[in-house]
């Protein structure tokens, strides 16, 4: 049993300070475990307990304060071999929070050791999460006004696989460090000590009154019945051991003529539900076809099932610099919140600007050529509204042409959509 | 020539492995969402890494711990994350961890506008670490852009052992565009340089001849120590003022003295000009628009777009703006490079632009400036 503690850099704690004690017994736990420093990273940040990985021959992550359990979930799903140790003071479970209750939630094979002595020793001893509000503390009246919190409760019900409550004079600490350790899933140790620089002080705390207090809490002993469950790498493994590797976009080769000459800018103004996007994707997809360069930026509301519905196309023959639209030479008009949301543009075009006007869809006046559809007297259902215009564009030879769209629609759709799809571009009527 | 149509963000995320990335940590925030479901898609089938954590601090927290176990990184979020990731984006800085972290920038301070673009952060990125450490950012310009310069932002943090900004902008993030992904001029990769079998190893150690420290990962046959405090050689805590000054300008050093070996840029119509355009990010394509235009009717203009923009690469600059009577800095804020233009050409005659309301800059307000003044 070869002692891991770093001759050349023994403890530094003030005397009498229980985390001296508990750097010994962790030592005699990776001890009793015949551990080696390269199967073991120690993880601190800052405070006192920040201190721990300098006095370890191990790997050693040191970082901010309450970000260590941040470390070490990117560490262990990168190396799920190795034992990967976290300290962190009460100060840092207080800061880093919600690191402790999503490592709970998490089950990453990780082992904490809150090594909680009731304030903040390395800045003065201000109060901290488990603070009594009857201590005399560096921060005045401040820790009367918050309750303290029970960590093991928070860590239960935030799901923790392994959480124990106990003193740092513990007896029997380093085998319970070694059960912890060895559990596999994320195991909290809630270990109360003295910090005689700061909190004793003023306080009167023994390894005594630590038993007393403990015996007048409910124990709380390793594994969490209702919270045992497997453990977030292995299972992470597992349920993506299996996946196949994502398809490459697809490659589109040039085999038509575009009726494009020069670079065209199309608007669809829609609603939510009318699958713009998605129209507005074909169309671009269909440029392609004819070696077309394209872009396509959307717009709609982040409450996605309500409010307009936008996509900006520009398709090209020439490399497309500026990907603004303020002239359009196509608009298509499917709803009021789309033709709402980009009103100005209307006062911006001239009789060079072609508008695809569903029926019932009212535009601003303007210089505007106006072809009329009235899709929904051909039986057309809104959600295909926009996907039909395109067809309409097709027919009407503006931009794309049916070939160019068909072979779009091939490339985004299979099966029963695609013949949908097929059947609708070919049975839309351009008058 | 074939072409696919993806978005900058998707682009970002296959460069990303293209480059060899197998770990990435997001949290979900509009206009860089998009990256974490590409990651999502494209990680787990290769047996990497992708998580989606509980908050910025702890995504970026677990991809030095990632790194650290020699990992190539990648996390991707927006201003409001960027402003939680700063903790550890100086970690990353003074203690050389790898790492490339994309901002698809948005427009406004704080939480702004989720769905409108622009080049706010630009300084922010450069000066929002702990310490006041270079760093380094590229700027693309297009989904070619995103996907290329991910690679050679991953080759840089590599071999600078340092945090690498790719500054997007949801005008290019959400974007989608045809591009000939097979047509693309992508570097070599580079790997971080391991520590010689039987060479002691000293985590910070350096050779007369290097700038940067070999790597080790945690969870080498030797101990590997890691630490955000101010360190000696031997990664432990140290107050010689000596060796914290040695490697404080080492940091600095090794990024600036290297600035030529990554100064992307893009420099068009040099030679014959009066005036001189420089322009970064998706308003460099504005101003590429006029460019072409005016150059057709022969105007005496030429275009600078800057795809490294830090360190500053000062000498394409003062080349690029030798012997023009004019330049014209654009950029989609309210005036933040341009200081540093006005810094590098002191004694030229410098004209601004900047425009931060969701819109792209226009061809026609960039031709305006050129015109009038």
């Amino acid at each position: 049993m070869v002692s891991l503690l770093n001759d050349a850099r023994p403890p530094v704690f003030c005397p009498g300070c229980s985390h001296e004690r508990i750097t010994h017994t962790l030592d005699k736990a990776f001890q009793n475990m015949g551990l080696t420093g390269d199967r073991v990273v120690m993880v601190s940040d800052i405070g006192c307990s920040g201190l721990f990985d300098t006095f370890f021959n191990t790997h050693a992550l040191h970082g901010l304060h309450g970000r260590a359990l941040t470390y070490a979930a990117g560490l262990k799903l990168a190396r799920p071999d190795l034992k990967v140790v976290v300290t962190m003071g009460d100060g840092g479970q207080g800061i880093g929070g919600a690191h402790l209750l999503a490592a709970c939630r998490r089950n990453l094979d990780l082992t904490l050791l809150i090594l909680n002595n009731f304030n903040f020793g390395m800045t003065g001893g201000q109060y901290s999460a488990t603070t009594p509000p009857d201590a005399l503390v560096g921060s005045a009246f401040l820790n009367q006004l918050e309750r303290p919190l029970d960590i093991c409760q928070v860590a239960r019900s935030a799901g923790a696989a392994y959480v124990t409550r106990c003193s740092a004079y513990r007896k029997d600490l380093d085998a319970e460090i070694q059960r912890a350790i060895e559990f596999e899933g994320f195991a909290v140790l809630d270990i109360w000590g003295v910090c005689p620089g700061r909190y004793t002080k003023k306080n009167r705390l023994t390894p005594k009154t630590i038993d007393e207090a403990l015996a007048g809490l409910p124990p709380v002993e390793g594994i969490v019945d209702e919270n045992t469950r497997m453990e977030y790498g292995r299972h992470y493994r597992q349920l993506s051991g299996n996946l196949k590797p994502a398809p490459v976009p697809p490659k589109i080769e040039a085999e038509f003529q575009s009726p494009a000459a020069h670079r065209q800018e199309l608007t669809l103004l829609g609603s939510a539900g009318q699958r713009i996007i998605t129209a507005g994707e074909i169309l671009c997809l269909a440029g392609l076809t004819a070696g077309l360069n394209t872009t396509q930026k959307n717009e709609y509301n982040i409450t996605v099932m309500r409010g307009p519905s936008i996509s900006e196309l520009i398709l090209s023959p020439q490399e497309i610099d500026y990907t603004g639209i303020d002239r359009p030479d196509v608009i298509v008009a499917l709803a009021p919140e789309g033709v709402d949301r980009r009103r100005q543009i209307f006062e911006q075009i001239d009789g060079n600007t072609l508008i695809l006007q569903a029926a019932g869809v009212a535009v601003p006046n303007c210089q505007a050529r106006i072809h009329q559809m009235d899709l929904k007297a051909q039986g057309i259902k809104k959600p295909d509204w926009a996907l039909a215009s395109v067809g309409v564009l097709a027919k009407l030879g503006r931009i794309i042409n049916p070939e160019m769209l068909a072979a779009a629609l091939k490339i985004k759709f299979k099966g029963k959509t695609l013949e949908n799809s097929l059947e609708l571009v070919e049975k839309v009527a351009t008058v | 020539m074939a072409l696919s149509f993806i978005e900058g963000n998707e682009a970002i995320g296959r460069g990303a492995i293209a480059s060899g990335c197998r770990f990435f940590a997001g949290y979900p925030i509009t206009p860089a969402t998009t990256i974490l479901n590409t990651m999502l898609t494209l990680l787990p089938p290769l047996g990497g890494i992708c998580l989606q954590a509980e908050d910025e601090i702890a995504s970026i927290g677990a991809c030095l711990g990632a790194s650290m176990a020699g990992l190539k990184v990648m996390t991707a979020t927006s201003g409001p994350g960027i402003s939680l990731y700063s903790e550890h984006i100086s970690f990353a800085v003074g203690s050389e961890i790898p790492i490339v972290i994309v901002d698809v920038q948005r427009l406004a301070p704080s939480t702004g506008s989720a769905t409108r673009g622009a080049d706010g952060d630009i300084c922010f990125l450069r000066w929002g670490n702990s310490g006041g450490m270079p760093v380094i950012v590229l700027a693309p310009e297009n989904v070619a852009d995103c996907f290329t310069l991910t690679m050679h932002a991953f080759n840089l943090a590599e071999k600078f052992r340092c945090p690498v900004f790719i500054a997007s902008n949801k005008e290019i993030g959400m974007t989608r565009e045809s591009v000939d992904l097979d047509a693309l001029a992508t570097p070599d990769i580079i790997n971080r340089t391991p520590s010689p079998a039987g060479k002691p190893f000293l985590p910070f150690q350096i050779d007369d001849d290097q700038m940067v420290p070999d790597f080790l990962p945690i969870g080498s046959d030797i101990p590997v120590r890691q630490t955000s405090s101010t360190h000696g050689t031997n990664g432990y805590i140290t107050t010689d003022s000596q060796e914290i000054s040695r490697i404080l300008e080492r940091l600095k050093n090794k990024l600036e003295s290297a600035v030529a070996e990554f100064s992307f840029y893009e420099l068009l119509g040099a030679g014959q000009s009066e005036t001189l355009v420089i322009a970064y990010g998706v308003t460099a394509r504005a101003a590429k628009s006029v460019y072409r235009e005016l150059k057709s009717s022969g105007q005496p203009i030429s275009l600078l777009i800057l795809k490294t923009l830090w360190p500053i690469p000062e000498a394409v600059i003062r080349r690029a703006a030798q012997g023009v009577k004019r330049v014209i800095a654009v950029e989609m804020n309210l005036g933040q490079y341009v200081w540093e233009i006005k810094r590098i050409l002191v004694d030229q005659h410098l004209d601004f632009y900047g425009q931060m309301d969701g819109r792209l800059i226009s061809p026609h307000k960039i031709k305006e400036i050129i015109i009038h003044g």
